[in-house]
């Protein structure tokens, strides 16, 4: 296996375990680095971060929140916004290790090639994102929250892991033998929102059609398949929120038609038009 | 024929938006009542001890964003090293798990496994970053510093049945563990009619300083602690305006500044008048 073929996989491991280990000294060490979880955390003890959707939800059920809270989102929300897209999905989420295991075992155990016969909207994260505010404002507590298999894991490996690592099982089950890129690509209301909050982001995947050679070795690795409409066709930027510049599609691509590069908003061919 | 038909009529584009509308409201509303039942059911953990300065348990639910840096406060601090091993020791705030009936993700405590040391910077409290955990309930309103004695996460009840000092026996363990010895817990003297020479030491808890830290459940000589920690809105009752302590000077101030008010209880009852109960009887 050639570098060039898993270098964004290699540093995204990297980055996604490095914050897990971060975390976990952060809490049975005392390390100052990066304390909390992925709902709220500390760097070095001065810098709050937390997740916007939580912070909304926490807003849905009518309470308030510390300016420490509120500081931590926006923080949140510029980075990706202006920056990384929707790169939390494939480069932070613990979950990701677990859906991107079922992805592999798929095309490994060639279950990919059953047809498959559930068929779910990858919109149904989006309807997601409301239902979670409704029952949140109905019930008094944050809804997705209770049931996110994102903190669950996360505070599992921080904190200690208990029953709560069934719903990872199940989601693993249902990624591997449901739905291809079920959880991460269609249900996550999460994920949902930082499609939204990273549409304009300026690290971007850009396609240059000239050296493509149709071997669609990307789209096979590709876990939101939809944002590649321009393979082979046209060269232009992956403009959709929902690609999560996780980089496998560069790391396939022997052929050099796909690279990040900081996405330039004056290039004519820029629209999310197929 | 008619049903063949049937399936060839096109649906018009008016059709298909209100049967899209009606099959997304369908889903929804079923996804929504079993999310929301299984929230519902996610909330109530009334038996839960929280840490210090908690919101009251609806305002907590809603504002605690579960990141756990209360937790690793508490377990980071410097006095839990243990002198011995150079380690710490276990964390007085433990994350909620699926399997524990509590609130999946929220920090709370078991006072006879690990109780609240009471600690006098309240680092947990200042870790907040949601004000799930209020620094200001722990604030002294005079001096503007932290004041560990205003915590409340419950209020310590004895069960005088398995109390072996209402036995007569002495025991005053849970009174020398009490960070606020003679104010929170204080020892009640009584003569021992029975053996008529012996007294009894029973301890009594004072509901107003009492914090709920559970050091008196932890240091209980009883198999299952005879005194042990409950939430404040559970172990307590509540008289009810109505009734005035006459030797109190502040429960006076109270009926005083209600003067002028109607204190007068209206119901079908009182709509009578009296000497018709007197001539008639009352009917229930």
């Amino acid at each position: 296996m050639k570098w060039h073929n898993v270098k964004y996989l290699v540093l995204r491991r990297t980055v996604q375990i490095g914050l897990l280990v971060l975390y976990f000294m952060g809490n049975w060490y005392g390390w100052k680095v990066l304390q909390g979880d992925l709902s709220a955390s500390m760097i070095f003890g001065k810098i709050p971060l937390s997740d916007p959707f939580a912070v909304l939800q926490i807003f849905a059920t009518g309470a308030v929140v510390a300016t420490n809270a509120l500081i931590g989102a926006l923080i949140i929300v510029l980075f990706y916004g202006i920056i990384g897209g929707r790169a939390f999905c494939s480069w932070v989420c613990p979950v990701n290790l677990v859906t991107d295991l079922a992805a592999w075992l798929r095309r490994k155990l060639l279950i990919d090639r059953i047809e498959r016969k559930v068929w779910i909207s990858r919109n149904i994260r989006y309807y997601m994102i409301v239902l979670a505010l409704i029952v949140s404002a109905l019930v008094g507590l944050a809804a997705f929250e209770v049931v996110s298999p994102i903190t669950i894991l996360n505070r599992g490996i921080v904190f200690g892991m208990g029953a709560g690592m069934g719903l990872i099982v199940a989601i693993f089950l249902f990624d591997l033998f449901v739905v291809k890129n079920g959880w991460c690509g269609h249900v996550c209301p999460l994920g949902g929102v930082h499609s939204i909050i990273g549409r304009y982001s300026l690290i971007r995947v850009r396609h240059n059609s000239d050296n493509c050679t149709l071997c669609m070795k990307c789209k096979t690795v590709c876990p939101e398949v939809e944002v590649l409409g321009m393979i082979g066709k046209r060269s232009e930027f992956v403009s959709r929120g929902e690609c999560t510049n996780c980089g496998r599609c560069v790391d396939v691509c022997d052929d050099d038609a796909l690279g990040f590069e900081l996405r330039n908003f004056l290039e004519t061919n820029t629209g999310g038009k197929e | 024929m008619d049903e063949k038909k049937a399936k060839k009529t096109p649906i018009s584009p008016r059709r298909r938006f209100f049967t899209d509308l009606a099959y997304t409201a369908g889903l929804g509303v079923m996804g929504g009542l079993l999310w929301a039942g299984y929230t519902e059911k996610a909330k109530s953990s009334p038996l839960t001890l929280r840490p210090p300065a908690a919101l009251d348990e609806p305002d907590f639910l809603k504002t605690c964003i579960k990141c756990g840096l209360c937790s690793e406060a508490c377990y980071n601090r410097p006095s839990n090293i243990d002198r011995d091993t150079g380690k710490p020791r276990p964390r007085t705030l433990k994350m909620a798990e699926a399997q524990d009936d509590v609130t999946i993700g929220t920090p709370f405590f078991i006072p006879r496994e690990v109780p609240c040391y009471m600690c006098d910077d309240i680092p947990c409290v200042t870790a907040c970053p949601t004000g799930a955990l209020d620094v200001a309930k722990v604030t002294n309103p005079k001096t503007g510093e932290l004041d560990y004695t205003m915590m409340d996460m419950g209020i310590a009840v004895v069960d005088d049945n398995s109390c072996i000092a209402f036995w007569g026996l002495q025991c005053d363990a849970c009174y020398r563990a009490c960070p606020l010895m003679d104010k929170a817990l204080r020892l009640e003297y009584a003569k021992n009619e029975r053996t008529g020479k012996h007294a009894f030491l029973k301890p009594v808890v004072d509901m107003h300083a009492c914090t709920g830290c559970g050091l008196c459940e932890k240091a209980c000589v009883t198999e299952k602690p005879a005194i042990f920690v409950l939430p404040r809105e559970v172990a307590l009752g509540k008289p009810g305006a109505h009734y005035v302590k006459g030797w109190d000077k502040k429960d006076q101030q109270r009926v005083q500044e209600r003067v002028g008010k109607d204190v007068t209880t209206h119901d079908k009852r009182s709509a009578k008048n009296p000497m018709d109960y007197l001539n008639k009887g009352v009917e229930y």
